[in-house]
């Protein structure tokens, strides 16, 4: 063999090699879908969205799960939002040349690669128990929040720098202040980018599961929260209590919960691609 | 500030001007007089300082990182470096015009609304006149009168020039600064903004940068030549190109280098 003809080889091989790698992923979580799909399916129903948690599987219900996932994802957003957008509209516009904020920056993005196991004993001494709102939907959004502010922070910053200098230019250039061409001119063009990032970050804390454990979520709450400091459980607290369980029903169950929980993220991140191919789209520099 | 020049007062004025881009020392001892309603063109090889020269007249060299500016710069003989100009206010009098078209991804309407908009003139009447003014002023009313709440972003290169220059009108300055306003345009839409700025000389006075020689020739009155932050000749249009003073201007005129 000599040495083209062996490159080739190489090549070729490399190429089979990638592909596999690729679909290896793909299949498996297409297996994972299938099989939840079929355990889960026959059970969903309009009694299983509208029924309580019950010690028999078949009378179980995800009521309080989803409506709790639906109050985190709400307050969640609401506290994360405003704060990220403003932090990353300092660290971006106003901090740039601040040694501060070059500092603030490196931990930023430290702290989005911290587990977040981390961020529920935080949050669990913190708003549990300094600030006294113990296991209630509050401090689950606050410590949520903090989970996700890091993504958020990261995202809206290079949505804003995506914006090119020259509109700053325009806009400094016609007299307005600096706070004018960032809320007139910065922000509308960066908001589809900005809120894909967002959405992508509440997708994320509706699915998590570890730092509400640590909170203290996992208790049995038998009722739908009326108010932010009731106590709660989530969607995918309660698929983690059934699988627990060692009745098949309840497995039954989990599987049609997954799906739901599934489901839901699955339409965020479609929302979000939505809102990413808008945002291209629009706005050709 | 009055539009014209008071008792000889000439309109744009730099004294001992040098400026410093952190240690790199880019316009020496700089002093130019600018009289009002006539069209200025600053020519020279790239990197010569013509732009940061242009640029001082509404202080957006402010933004660069190492910007430090010794002597002064006026306007109709007030000091636009001194602690008490409001930069707002400045930029209203003193518009400017970028070298790409840099409309903002908004419709056309509110791309000439915009300077009014952030002096908090909302009224429709007001606007929509400053609107249809403005655009007419710019040449460019009549392809866009019917199209006016589409994204400028649809126009082509030369019409969103235009609209740059329409917004930069809208807001009333008395003087405008080009810098390369037709460089990134084709031949046909080039003319358009030379005839333009042929036209807004009687109510403006206007300062340009330019790398054709042979636009600065058509459009200007008077021309300054500046070479590695030196301000080597300024004078008449016609004496610079016919009979220049000094040797690296005739150098440049007859493209020696540059």
């Amino acid at each position: 063999m000599n040495n083209a003809t062996w490159n080739r080889a190489v090549d070729k091989s490399f190429k089979y090699f990638g592909i596999a790698c690729t679909f290896l992923g793909l299949i498996l979580l297409g297996i994972f879908m299938v099989n939840i799909f079929t355990e889960g399916a026959q059970r969903i129903s309009w009694q299983f969205l509208t029924s309580l948690p019950s010690r028999l599987p078949a009378r179980a219900g995800i009521l309080t799960a989803w409506t709790g996932s639906l109050w985190i994802f709400t307050l969640t957003g609401l506290i994360a939002i405003p704060l990220g957008i403003s932090a990353s509209i300092w660290l971006e516009e106003y901090g740039k040349k601040n040694p501060l904020a070059q500092f603030l920056e490196i931990n930023i993005s430290n702290l989005a690669g911290v587990p977040s196991i981390i961020y529920g004993i935080l949050g669990l001494q913190i708003f549990g128990r300094m600030m006294n709102l113990e296991n209630s939907l509050l401090a689950g959004s606050f410590t949520l929040a903090l989970l996700i502010l890091p993504i958020i922070i990261v995202a809206t910053r290079e949505a804003i720098r995506a914006v090119p200098g020259t509109i700053r230019e325009a806009s400094y250039a016609l007299g307005a202040s600096k706070w004018q061409t960032i809320w007139n001119q910065v922000l509308p063009a960066s908001f589809s980018s900005i809120l894909t990032g967002i959405i992508l970050a509440l997708a994320r804390a509706v699915g998590e599961t570890a730092p509400l454990i640590v909170i203290g979520a996992l208790a049995y709450v038998p009722f739908v929260a009326q108010t932010p400091m009731d106590e709660f459980t989530v969607l995918p607290i309660q698929i983690f209590n059934w699988v627990s369980r060692p009745q098949a029903g309840f497995l039954i169950n989990a599987a049609a919960g997954s799906l739901v929980l599934l489901c839901f993220v699955f339409f965020m991140n479609g929302v979000a691609i939505l809102l990413r191919r808008r945002a291209q789209r629009n706005l050709k520099w | 500030m009055t539009m014209h020049s008071v008792n000889g007062v000439p309109r744009l004025e730099a004294r001992n001007l040098s400026v410093h881009y952190g240690e790199k020392l880019v316009l020496k001892n700089i002093t130019a007089q600018i009289h009002a309603h006539s069209v200025t063109a600053l020519i020279g090889p790239s990197g010569c300082g013509k732009s940061t020269f242009l640029r001082l007249f509404n202080r957006m060299n402010d933004y660069i990182e190492g910007f430090k500016k010794e002597g002064e710069v006026l306007i109709d003989g007030a000091d636009i470096y001194h602690k008490s100009t409001k930069i707002e206010e400045l930029r209203k009098t003193v518009g400017m015009v970028f070298q790409k078209p840099n409309p903002f991804p908004k419709s056309i309407f509110e791309n000439v609304a915009y300077g009014l908009r952030i002096r908090g003139v909302n009224d429709k009447n007001i606007l929509g006149e400053t609107v249809e003014r403005s655009l007419k002023q710019a040449a460019l009313w009549d392809e866009v009168k019917d199209d006016l709440k589409k994204s400028a972003l649809a126009l082509s290169g030369g019409q969103q020039q235009r609209l740059c220059i329409a917004r930069a009108l809208a807001v009333e300055p008395s003087v405008i600064l080009m810098d390369e306003p037709a460089s990134a345009l084709d031949p046909i839409s080039t003319s358009k903004i030379e005839d333009l700025i042929y036209q807004l000389k009687s109510k403006y006075t206007i300062l340009l940068v330019t790398h054709n020689m042979h636009q600065a020739g058509r459009v200007s009155d008077k021309t300054g030549f500046f070479y590695l932050g030196d301000l080597i000749e300024f004078g008449d249009t016609e004496q610079i190109f016919t009979n220049p003073k000094q040797k690296q201007t005739e150098n440049y005129i007859s493209g020696r280098f540059g």
